[in-house]
């Protein structure tokens, strides 16, 4: 007990809020104890340390901050994307008309050819023919009844809005907050889509492009409430080689898909200390995806993914979106929102069949428009 | 004299982390790195990790008490840049011919020794609070660098008050003092 308030006198000493008299007692304390004064000296220097390293850490964030703007904005491009055009696309650009000749003469051949044939043909498969027509009928019905239903329903996006990208994300607050990655918004706007299909109304609250996260919140009468979340938000690194699952919706239909692989480092690309290296299946739509380890706990996001290596994917530690909700703290426009990040899990002693059924009621398909 | 008033408000502004200062300096020399590293064996990111790399140590630099700027704030970052790429090229053992440039550069051997102990002790600060864990890296960061009370902390970290959260907080700084002075040498 008696160290803490040592040290809280010398950090008040040091930072000047003790009054004089007590500055002057403390002076005296120093010059009698060599101790204390080296404790004294000891501590200044850590001190100056912390605030050398605060400051270039500051700096450093803004840094990196301004450039991923900058970039955004358009103001480079990396040299790839300016280069001449590929081989082939000049060979296109050379040899087209004669294509296009060809491919006509082609066409009509193979029309001139049909006609023939099925002149010249005998009329066995006639009942054949027939039934892949009737086939093509149901086809036809169940189209339009399906027409009916997708009219039914109307769609959130509003019109005239152009959807431009999506992934995945997932609830971290029973009041409607969801996690996706940064680069899934795309565009101004976003609706979620549950795994049931239904299409919610949301808002983009906060976006950090350097952690690639982005908190999104439901803002719409249909959205049901949970009574609870089933995963903590885990607050320590993970271990090398845990295994670990996601659920996500990689595919344009709204399926929802589950994944199994294994953490295999620590750190990201280029030894990013914000992030894990995965060992997952990861398409496109995953970005954003929750990844869970077989407790069920929640430790990190799917963000990117390395275009060389198969089966190689990243994914933001959890750690992160704890500095996601700290950020929204320190911020003036969003101080006032009180996120509650699940404490517990609740679907560890289930098995990997029915812990799917359940967390898949808190995972969102994401999609941004402008 | 007109524009070495800029350049000294730009390195005002850099020492001060004021976003505009650093995006001017982005906007009028990312492109000049850009091009070097690119026209050098190297892509588009390992630019943008350069050109970082040379913010800190221009950041650093004008930190120093001995600072003076003797040249452009172009000549110094490109020369900066160039001993960098030079140092990256020869870890990845590419490095054979003389390096194309076409912008002129001074020599900063002795600027990159004072820079690199700045690193060094950046780095033992970095590992020290890393090694620690969490909530304790979290708590002291928000002590410290962020400057946050004791009765905000003891609410975020969910403490039930503010004697709980000064507790943890000390046992975590000791922690972290010796994990730091573990690797610092005093006088070095």
């Amino acid at each position: 007990m008696e160290d803490i308030q040592l040290l809280e006198t010398i950090e008040k000493y040091l930072s000047g809020e003790l009054s004089d008299q007590e500055r002057m007692e403390f002076d005296v304390i120093r010059q009698k104890s060599a101790d204390i004064d080296q404790m004294v000296v000891e501590h200044k220097l850590f001190l100056d340390q912390m605030e050398t390293y605060a400051k270039r850490k500051n700096v450093a964030h803004t840094s990196q901050q301004v450039f991923s703007t900058l970039l955004a904005n358009g103001e480079w491009a990396p040299i790839e994307t300016v280069m001449e055009p590929s081989k082939v696309i000049q060979l296109w650009s050379k040899y087209k008309k004669v294509i296009a000749i060809a491919a006509s003469f082609g066409g009509f051949f193979a029309i001139f050819t049909s006609i023939i044939v099925m002149y010249l043909s005998p009329s066995l498969n006639g009942s054949q023919l027939l039934q892949l027509s009737k086939a093509v009928e149901v086809i036809k019905k169940n189209q339009q009844a399906q027409g009916h239903l997708l009219n039914e329903v109307k769609t959130k996006v509003p019109e005239n809005a152009k959807l431009i990208s999506g992934g995945s994300g997932f609830l971290i607050d029973t009041k409607g907050y969801i996690i996706t990655n940064a680069h899934v918004l795309k565009g101004d706007g976003a609706i979620v889509i549950n795994s049931k299909g239904q299409e919610l109304n949301a808002s983009i609250i906060y976006s950090d492009v350097t952690n690639d996260l982005a908190l999104l919140k439901i803002e719409d009468k249909d959205y049901k409430q949970p009574k609870s979340i089933p995963y903590a938000i885990r607050r320590k690194i993970s271990d090398l080689g845990e295994e670990i699952f996601t659920l996500g919706f990689p595919r344009n239909d709204n399926d929802i898909v589950y994944g199994k692989g294994y953490l295999s480092a620590q750190t990201g690309y280029e030894g990013d200390s914000s992030s894990y290296q995965i060992q997952i299946s990861a398409n496109p739509g995953y970005s954003g995806a929750p990844i869970f380890n077989s407790n069920g706990e929640l430790i990190g996001v799917i963000s990117t993914r390395q275009k060389l290596a198969e089966g190689v994917a990243f994914a933001v530690k959890s750690t992160e979106i704890l500095d996601v909700v700290n950020a929204l703290k320190s911020n003036e426009k969003t101080k006032d929102i009180n996120i509650k990040l699940p404490k517990f899990t609740s679907s560890a002693s289930r098995n990997r069949k029915s812990q799917l059924d359940n967390l898949k009621n808190f995972m969102y398909s994401v999609r941004s428009f402008n | 004299m007109k524009a070495e008033l800029n350049e000294q408000a730009l390195l005002k502004g850099l020492a001060q982390n004021d976003s505009k200062a650093v995006e001017t300096l982005y906007k009028s020399h990312f492109t000049m790195i850009q091009h070097f590293v690119e026209n050098n064996n190297g892509s588009f990111d390992d630019a943008r990790d350069v050109f970082q790399e040379a913010m800190i140590a221009l950041y650093e630099k004008v930190q120093l008490d001995s600072f003076v700027l003797t040249c452009q704030i172009k000549t110094y970052l490109f020369s900066i840049c160039k001993h960098l790429w030079l140092k990256r090229l020869q870890q990845m053992g590419k490095y054979s011919s003389p390096l194309s440039a076409h912008e002129e550069s001074i020599s900063i051997e002795m600027d990159m020794g004072q820079i690199e102990k700045k690193d060094a002790a950046f780095a033992i600060m970095d590992r020290a609070l890393n090694s620690l864990g969490e909530p304790c890296k979290s708590l002291l960061e928000g002590y410290y660098l962020n400057k946050k009370g004791m009765q905000e902390l003891a609410s975020q970290f969910g403490y039930t008050n503010a004697d709980n959260a000064k507790n943890q907080k000390y046992k975590c700084l000791m922690r972290l003092k010796k994990l730091f002075f573990a690797q610092y040498n005093i006088g070095d």
